[in-house]
């Protein structure tokens, strides 16, 4: 992601460690460290690695040099200790946003804060004190990022999907990066030209996804049909201008990843990013739990062929959690496209029965059983009545997709606001589906789980889930008791799992104060899919995705709480109305299991959290909304 | 012959600080990174870490004057300052501080009282040294 338009992260300079003559040199690392002696001496070492060090003591100050110089970074290095802000929310921050590549460090051994470190997405761990030895090597984590986008670009069907818009120079030269530059060529070629900014286009400026625009593009996939979607198709459904094909490509690159993580990381019982485990990694002990069943769920492909019970026992489970962090993760992964039907359905039904009444006929089976067990869990319920829960509405949505889209109810309403507690309360109450799912969608990506997301917070900062197959951690639902869960469950036919966890992502713990913000975000991404577009439109506009490119502002967001309440409200009421009883996100075309919303709903319940909205909400501008 | 003489003189007080324990291999990093560009990286890494560190140590004394005491803080402070330790290859000083540690985690006051003492202690004890060693 290095691309940068104006040029030369890559110096061309001696190589180091053995490289081929130009990279690694002038890979650019920021480093954040409180201690002024360590953040000395590794600049100092940095630069023995011929290196471009920027150095910084405080997580604030590092994460506005990120934002305002979005492609000026290759690496971050940061401290796991610091006053101002913890090195994990850090990492998130980074992972949602920016998706760069940073590794952790401390004097803290460890294995849980190693584990830590691991589960929120970081790509190393360094113990101190830092040695330059395990600075020299650092490159690696760039270059593998770029390399599983690539990677990506090559397994997608589309023949015309163009290699990474963002392609350092420094590839050239690297040994490695001459593999990869040999790829790049290829596909170089294979690019069309007019994809292309200008020819020494490797670094392009980075599109930043936005909420809005990740609906948007999660929407043109649906459309289409996961399988189908090929980055020129998607770039003329989304119509946005001034989006490159080639971002499109590789963001359908991230997107695949993670419904493929989603997928394929639940079968073993791990989340992707780890989280299932069990571990300590600062999630519920339900989580593990959830996730496992979840992504049972999930292995098994078809939820409705799951016995009620299991989905049942799976919200519980889900619900059961605390962390959020956990199910937020669980529920990501169980949304996976691949196995969206059952996932979903079972998710959503679980969600749906649990809040409430959710249960639309379409919903079948498991929603029943489901939603006892998940009315056992108290917290979990937030989605449902009140409980924000941050389901991504798309990763409903795919499920249904794909499937069954019985969700009738659930589907459209997704949205389960997490934000503000006594909106989410209205809104979940009319929308339990919607919460449900996303709840249960919340955190997909596995990969940074924060738990962080309060739900008091009300920051429903929509992450996008790429996170998790991005490494970032985008989806971070903090189970919070307050119920603000976002659950954004997009029901609307849309929803690749990606959008769940831009849902997820939603709780933002930074300083979304409102309730009613989180709230939004999840019902701006489910808006967003919705078809109509429109109603999802204002709320997009409220939520304001920070970096969106195309997307307003987070500031709207506050809004989100005042207006937004009350657009969700009807959108949830809408749902309510539904002459099928179903919870009809009327923004959502598609129809989502109920399970599946009930799922996400749950599971994001469960996570409180405020998923991380990686696209392009800045987290951080929410910080200057009014609470 | 001054010089070699200098040199000479240099090189004990540095193999002593290193057989004493004082210092690690850590410092022979910092050693390592010093070139043209910065000549005194190590005395100015060493000035800067001994300027931190007393920071760090006043904030403790504070908090170990405050009954009934925060472990927490205690131990977040010597997390800290053992970082910066390790950093500059202090290797006494970060034991000591690990010693704190162990103490701030059974939350045994008396003991923590006494570890800081030796941390304390270790650390004028180096500041000497290494003043020494850099005027020569």
């Amino acid at each position: 992601m290095m691309a940068s338009s104006s040029g030369g992260s890559w110096k061309s300079g001696g190589g180091d460690g053995g490289v081929s003559d130009q990279f690694p040199a002038g890979l650019r690392v920021l480093v954040v460290d409180d201690d002024s002696t360590c953040l000395m001496i590794l600049e100092k070492m940095l630069r023995h690695c011929n290196y471009e060090v920027t150095k910084c003591n405080r997580a604030e100050v590092a994460l506005s040099y990120l934002r305002e110089n979005k492609n000026g970074f290759d690496v971050v290095i940061s401290d796991v200790h610091m006053p101002d802000m913890d090195g994990f929310k850090l990492l998130e921050h980074i992972g949602l946003e920016m998706d760069l590549p940073v590794i952790m460090m401390s004097a803290d051994d460890s294995k849980s804060v190693v584990m830590k470190g691991v589960t929120h997405g970081a790509c190393d761990y360094l113990i101190k004190p830092v040695r330059i030895e395990a600075l020299r090597n650092i490159w690696q984590h760039m270059v593998r990022r770029r390399k599983h986008e690539w990677k990506d670009f090559d397994q997608s069907a589309s023949a015309d999907e163009q290699k990474p818009p963002e392609e350092p120079d420094y590839s050239s030269s690297a040994n490695e990066g001459n593999n990869w530059k040999n790829t790049k060529r290829r596909k170089d070629e294979e690019d069309e030209a007019e994809e292309r900014d200008d020819s020494s286009s490797l670094k392009k400026p980075r599109v930043v996804w936005s909420v809005e625009l990740h609906q948007q593009f999660v929407a043109a996939v649906n459309q289409l049909g996961i399988d189908k979607a090929v980055p020129k198709k998607i770039l003329e459904l989304m119509n946005v201008p001034g989006l490159m094909r080639e971002n499109v490509a590789s963001h359908l690159q991230k997107y695949r990843l993670y419904l493929r993580r989603l997928s394929g990381s639940q079968l073993p019982g791990g989340m992707n990013s780890g989280f299932m485990g069990g571990p300590d990694a600062g999630y519920g002990p339900m989580s593990s739990l959830n996730g496992l069943d979840l992504q049972a769920l999930a292995a098994s492909g078809q939820l409705s062929q799951l016995p009620p019970q299991s989905l049942a026992t799976l919200q519980a489970v889900a619900l059961g959690r605390s962390n959020n962090s956990k199910s937020v993760i669980d529920q990501r992964n169980i949304f996976s496209f691949e196995n969206p039907k059952s996932r979903y359905s079972e998710v959503q039904s679980q969600h749906l029965n649990n809040n409430n009444n959710i249960n639309n006929s379409n919903n079948n089976n498991n929603n029943n059983n489901i939603s006892s067990n998940i009315n056992n869990n108290s917290k979990q319920m937030n989605l449902l009545p009140g409980i924000p829960t941050n389901i991504e509405p798309k990763q409903f949505v795919s499920l249904h997709q794909s499937g069954q889209h019985s969700f009738g109810s659930m589907n459209n309403q997704v949205q389960i606001q997490m934000g503000g507690q006594s909106q989410s309360q209205h809104q979940v109450q009319s929308n339990t589906n919607a919460h449900m799912l996303t709840r249960g969608a919340v955190d997909m990506s596995s990969k940074v789980y924060n738990p962080v997301v309060s739900v008091s917070q009300a920051s429903s900062v929509n992450s996008y889930p790429l996170g998790g197959s991005l490494g970032n951690p985008n989806v971070r639902a903090t189970p919070s008791g307050d119920g603000n869960l976002d659950a954004k469950v997009s029901v609307g036919g849309i929803v690749p799992s990606y959008d769940v966890f831009y849902d997820l992502s939603q709780t933002r713990e930074w300083s979304l104060q409102d309730s009613g913000l989180t709230y939004d975000q999840s019902s701006l991404l489910l808006q967003h899919n919705h078809s109509s577009g429109s109603e999802m439109r204002e709320q997009n506009q409220n939520l304001g995705g920070g970096k969106v490119m195309f997307s307003p502002a987070v500031d709207t967001r506050t809004h989100l709480n005042g207006s937004n309440i009350g657009q969700q409200r009807n959108t949830y009421i809408k749902t309510e109305s539904h002459s099928d009883g179903s919870f009809h996100n009327t923004m959502y075309s598609e129809q989502y299991g109920q399970d599946d919303l009930l799922a996400a709903i749950l599971k994001q319940q469960q996570g409180v959290g405020q998923l991380n909205n990686e696209f392009g909400f800045d987290g951080y501008a929410l910080d200057d909304l009014p609470v | 012959m001054e010089l070699n003489h200098t040199n000479r003189q240099i090189n004990v007080t540095r193999n002593s600080l290193f057989e004493q324990g004082y210092l690690d291999e850590q410092f022979t990093q910092l050693e390592d990174l010093q070139d043209d560009v910065n000549p005194n990286f190590v005395e100015e890494i060493v000035t800067l870490f001994f300027a931190d560190s007393m920071r760090l140590i006043h904030n403790a004394e504070t908090a170990l004057e405050n009954y009934p005491l925060d472990f927490c803080k205690l131990d977040d402070y010597m997390h800290q300052f053992m970082g910066s330790s390790s950093s500059i290859g202090a290797k006494k000083v970060k034991n000591e501080c690990t010693q704190f540690q162990e103490c701030c985690k059974v939350r045994n006051a008396d003991g923590c009282t006494r570890a800081f003492q030796r941390v304390k202690q270790e650390h004028a004890t180096l500041k000497r040294k290494l003043q020494t060693y850099f005027q020569v």
